[in-house]
C-alpha cells in the first residue's frame, strides 16, 4: 500500500530525514517511535503533503502512485488521512459542515453526486455513536475550546467519516489522560479492518497497549535504526531511547 | 471648481421644487455654507471627487425588469425606489396607513410637514460640506415614521438607482429621515446601485431618531460597480432603552466613505455597529464611526471585519466618546482585517475618549493574513485550496453575518460573498 524508498528531506539547510525506507501493506498496523526531534512528525507531514519541506532524494508510492506529485487534497482523495498532533482551532466552521464539505469533495473527485442530507446525518449519527462523541460537539466550531481529549476524538471522528485506506496518527496519545486515551484507542480499533492500515507515531508505549502494532520502528536522527515486532516497545520502555542512541 | 459650484446652484433654481418655506430657508442656508465649506471638507478628506464636470442625470427610461433583480423583496415589503435621486412612484410600494413610508414631496399634508420640521436637518451638521451639499440639493426625501407601539411587519427597502449614460459624471443626493416612535420596531435595507453607464457620486445623508424602547435594524448594502462612489453620512439619535443596530456591507465601488455618528441621548441605550468589507480592485472603503455615550448605563458594540485583495484599501477610524455623566458605560469595539495581496493596505485607528469613571471600554484591532496551517488542515481532508480559503473567509465574517435577523437578507449577503469569491457553498456555516 505505502512504499517509502530512501527518503531524504530537509527544511531549508537542515536535514530532517536521512534515508527512510518503509513498507506498509493493507491490514497492517505500524508504529514509529523515537525521541523528540527524530523526524517523526516530518515524516507524517510529508506523506500528507504539507508544504515547506524539500525532498532531496527518494520517493513515496501509495498503491503504485508517486505520491509526491499530488496535492494534499488529492492525497486525501487517494485514501490518506492524517490525524494531527495539534489539531488547529477554526472559529466559525462547525465540524458537521466541515466534514460535509470534505465528504462532498471526495465524492466530487470520484464523479459522484453530493451525499444527501439524510445519508449524511445517518453517517454522522452512526460514527458519533460508535465513538461516543457528544452530539453537541459536532455543531461547535472545529476544536474551539475543546479539551485535549475532545480534539483527538474529533480527529478520529473525521477518520471514521472519511474511511481512509491509510491513517497516520501523529501523537494521537499525547495530551490525553488514561480514560481519554482508552476511548480514543477503542475508537481507532473499531475502525480497523483487513482492508485499511494504520501508521501510529508516538513517544510512548501507552497507546500501543490498546492498539497492538504488527511492526514497530524506531526513528532516530532521521533514520529508522531498528525495526521489530511489539516486543521492541517493551524493550524501549525498559531501556529508554538512550539505548538506541548508544547502539 | 467655481464652475461646479455655480452649476450646482443654478441647477437648483432651475428645478423649482415645490417645497415648504422652511425647507427653502434650509436650502438657502445650506447653499451659503456650501459656498464656504464644501471645498475645505473635501480637502480634509482628501477626496478628489468634486474636481470634475458633473451632470445631473435625468434619464429615467428604466424598466421594472432592470430593477427587479436588485430588489430583495418584490412582495411582502415596503419599498421606496429612487432613480437618479428622483422618487419613482411606479417602482415603489409606499404606505401612509397607520405609518408613513413615503416621500416628503408626495402627498404629505401641511400637518405632517410641521411634524417633520422638528427632525429634518437637525442632526446633520450644517457645518459639514457634504451635508450642506445634500441639504441644498436633495430632492425627494425618503420619510419613514413609525408611530408608537407599532411593529412593522415587513422589511422596508430603500433603493437608489443611477441610470445615466455616456460615462457622464453624475451627482445623486439620497436623503433619508427615519423616526421610530416609542416601543416600535422596524427593519430597513438600504441599497445603492448603478444601472447606467454613468459614473455616479452619491452623496447620501440619513437621519435616524429612535424613541424610548424602540428597536431599529438598519442594513446598508454597498455592492456598487467599480466606478461608482458613495459618501454616506448617517446620524442616529437614541432615547431611553432604545436599541439600534446598523450593519454596513461594502463589496464594491471606487470610493466608499461611511460616516456613522451615534448620539446616545438617554440612559440604557444600546447601539450596535457591524461592518463587513470584502474588496477587490482599486477601491477605498473608509469607515468613520463615532459613538457618543452621554448618559449612564449605555451600551455599544462595534465589530468591523475586512478582507482586502488586489489593490483595495481600507480605513477604519472608530471613535468612542464617554462623557463625564455616562457612568457604567459598556463599550466594545473590534476591527479585524485580512490582507490577501501585497498591494493592499489597511489603516485602523481605535480612538477612545473617556471622561467618566466606572466604565467598561475595550477595543482591539488586527491586521493579518490567512492561517496557512488552517488551509493545510482543510486540504488534508480533501478540500481544495480555493474552497478552504472561501470557507475561512466565511468563517472570518460569520460573527457579523450570524446576527442578521432577516433570513432572506442573510442568504442574499451569503450569495453576494460567494459570487465575489467565485465559489458555491451549499450551506451556511
Amino acid at each position: 500500500m505505502l512504499n517509502i524508498i530512501d527518503l531524504h528531506v530537509r527544511i531549508k539547510e537542515k536535514k530532517i530525514l536521512r534515508g527512510i525506507n518503509l513498507k506498509i501493506k493493507k491490514g497492517e498496523i505500524h508504529a514509529i517511535m523515537g525521541p523528540n526531534g527524530s523526524g517523526k512528525s516530518t515524516l507524517s507531514s510529508i506523506i500528507a503533503g504539507k508544504e515547506g519541506y524539500e525532498v532531496t532524494h527518494g520517493s513515496i508510492f501509495f498503491e503504485g502512485k508517486n505520491l509526491l506529485k499530488y496535492s494534499p487534497e488529492k492525497r486525501a482523495h487517494l485514501g490518506i488521512f492524517l490525524s494531527f498532533q495539534y489539531p488547529i482551532e477554526i472559529p466559525g466552521v462547525s465540524i458537521t459542515n466541515f466534514i460535509r464539505t470534505a465528504i462532498n469533495s471526495f465524492r466530487e473527485a470520484k464523479g459522484l453526486e453530493e451525499m444527501t442530507a439524510t445519508e449524511m446525518l445517518k453517517k454522522i449519527h452512526k460514527n458519533s455513536t460508535l465513538l461516543g462523541i457528544d452530539k453537541n460537539l459536532l455543531y461547535r466550531s472545529i476544536n474551539e475550546g475543546f479539551s485535549g481529549g475532545e480534539k483527538k476524538l474529533t480527529e478520529i471522528f473525521q477518520m471514521a467519516m472519511l474511511e481512509p485506506k491509510l491513517a497516520i496518527l501523529d501523537e494521537t496519545d499525547s495530551g490525553l489522560d488514561i480514560d481519554a486515551l482508552r476511548i480514543v484507542a477503542n475508537g481507532i480499533n473499531s475502525l480497523k479492518n483487513r482492508e485499511n492500515a494504520l501508521l501510529i507515531i508516538t513517544h510512548y508505549n501507552r497507546i500501543l497497549q490498546y492498539i497492538v502494532p504488527d511492526y514497530v520502528h524506531v526513528l532516530y536522527q532521521g533514520q529508522i535504526v531498528k525495526s521489530g515486532d511489539k516486543k521492541l516497545t517493551m524493550e524501549l520502555e525498559k531501556k529508554g531511547y538512550d539505548w538506541i542512541k548508544t547502539h | 471648481m467655481i464652475d461646479i459650484k455655480k452649476k450646482i446652484i443654478s441647477s437648483y433654481f432651475k428645478k423649482k421644487i415645490p417645497w415648504h418655506e422652511y425647507f427653502h430657508t434650509l436650502r438657502f442656508d445650506a447653499i451659503k455654507t456650501l459656498k464656504k465649506k464644501v471645498f475645505t471638507t473635501i480637502e480634509a478628506w482628501n477626496i478628489p471627487l468634486l474636481n470634475r464636470d458633473y451632470m445631473f442625470s435625468h434619464n429615467t427610461s428604466i424598466e421594472w425588469k432592470d430593477i427587479q433583480p436588485h430588489l430583495l423583496y418584490t412582495t411582502d415589503s415596503y419599498r421606496l425606489v429612487f432613480v437618479n435621486g428622483v422618487y419613482s412612484a411606479r417602482f415603489s410600494k409606499p404606505t401612509q396607513r397607520y405609518k408613513n413610508i413615503c416621500v416628503f414631496s408626495h402627498g404629505l399634508s401641511p400637518e405632517k410637514y410641521v411634524y417633520i420640521i422638528a427632525y429634518y436637518a437637525k442632526l446633520s451638521s450644517s457645518q459639514d460640506g457634504f451635508n450642506a451639499l445634500n441639504t441644498a440639493l436633495a430632492q425627494d426625501v425618503a420619510y419613514i415614521h413609525i408611530p408608537d407601539g407599532l411593529r412593522v411587519e415587513h422589511p422596508i427597502q430603500l433603493v437608489y438607482f443611477s441610470s445615466g449614460v455616456d460615462s457622464h459624471y453624475t451627482l445623486i443626493f439620497p436623503r433619508n429621515l427615519v423616526i421610530l416612535g416609542k416601543g416600535s420596531y422596524a427593519e430597513i435595507i438600504e441599497k445603492h446601485y448603478t444601472l447606467g453607464s454613468d459614473i455616479p457620486l452619491s452623496n447620501s445623508v440619513t437621519e435616524i431618531y429612535t424613541d424610548t424602547h424602540s428597536h431599529l435594524e438598519y442594513f446598508k448594502i454597498q455592492n456598487e460597480i467599480s466606478k461608482s462612489s458613495l459618501i454616506d453620512q448617517t446620524f442616529i439619535y437614541q432615547k431611553f432603552k432604545s436599541k439600534c443596530s446598523i450593519s454596513t456591507f461594502s463589496f464594491g465601488g471606487k470610493l466608499v466613505r461611511n460616516n456613522l455618528h451615534i448620539y446616545q441621548r438617554d440612559s440604557k441605550v444600546c447601539s450596535k455597529l457591524n461592518g463587513i468589507s470584502i474588496l477587490h480592485g482599486k477601491i477605498l472603503v473608509d469607515h468613520h464611526t463615532v459613538i457618543e455615550h452621554a448618559y449612564p448605563n449605555g451600551k455599544s458594540n462595534e465589530i468591523y471585519k475586512g478582507i482586502f485583495d488586489d489593490k483595495a484599501k481600507g480605513v477604519f477610524n472608530g471613535k468612542i466618546i464617554v462623557r463625564k455623566e455616562a457612568k457604567k458605560t459598556d463599550a466594545f469595539q473590534r476591527n479585524n482585517n485580512i490582507l490577501l495581496s501585497r498591494k493592499t493596505s489597511v489603516k485602523t485607528k481605535p480612538h477612545l475618549e473617556i471622561f467618566a469613571d466606572d466604565v467598561l471600554c475595550s477595543h482591539g484591532c488586527t491586521i493579518g493574513k490567512f492561517n496557512e496551517q488552517a488551509i493545510f488542515y482543510f486540504r488534508s481532508r480533501g478540500i481544495s485550496e480555493k474552497e478552504a480559503r472561501a470557507q475561512l473567509m466565511f468563517a472570518f465574517v460569520q460573527e457579523v453575518l450570524e446576527h442578521i435577523p432577516i433570513p432572506k437578507l442573510k442568504k442574499h449577503i451569503y450569495e453576494i460573498i460567494s459570487k465575489k469569491m467565485n465559489v458555491y457553498l451549499n450551506f451556511y456555516l
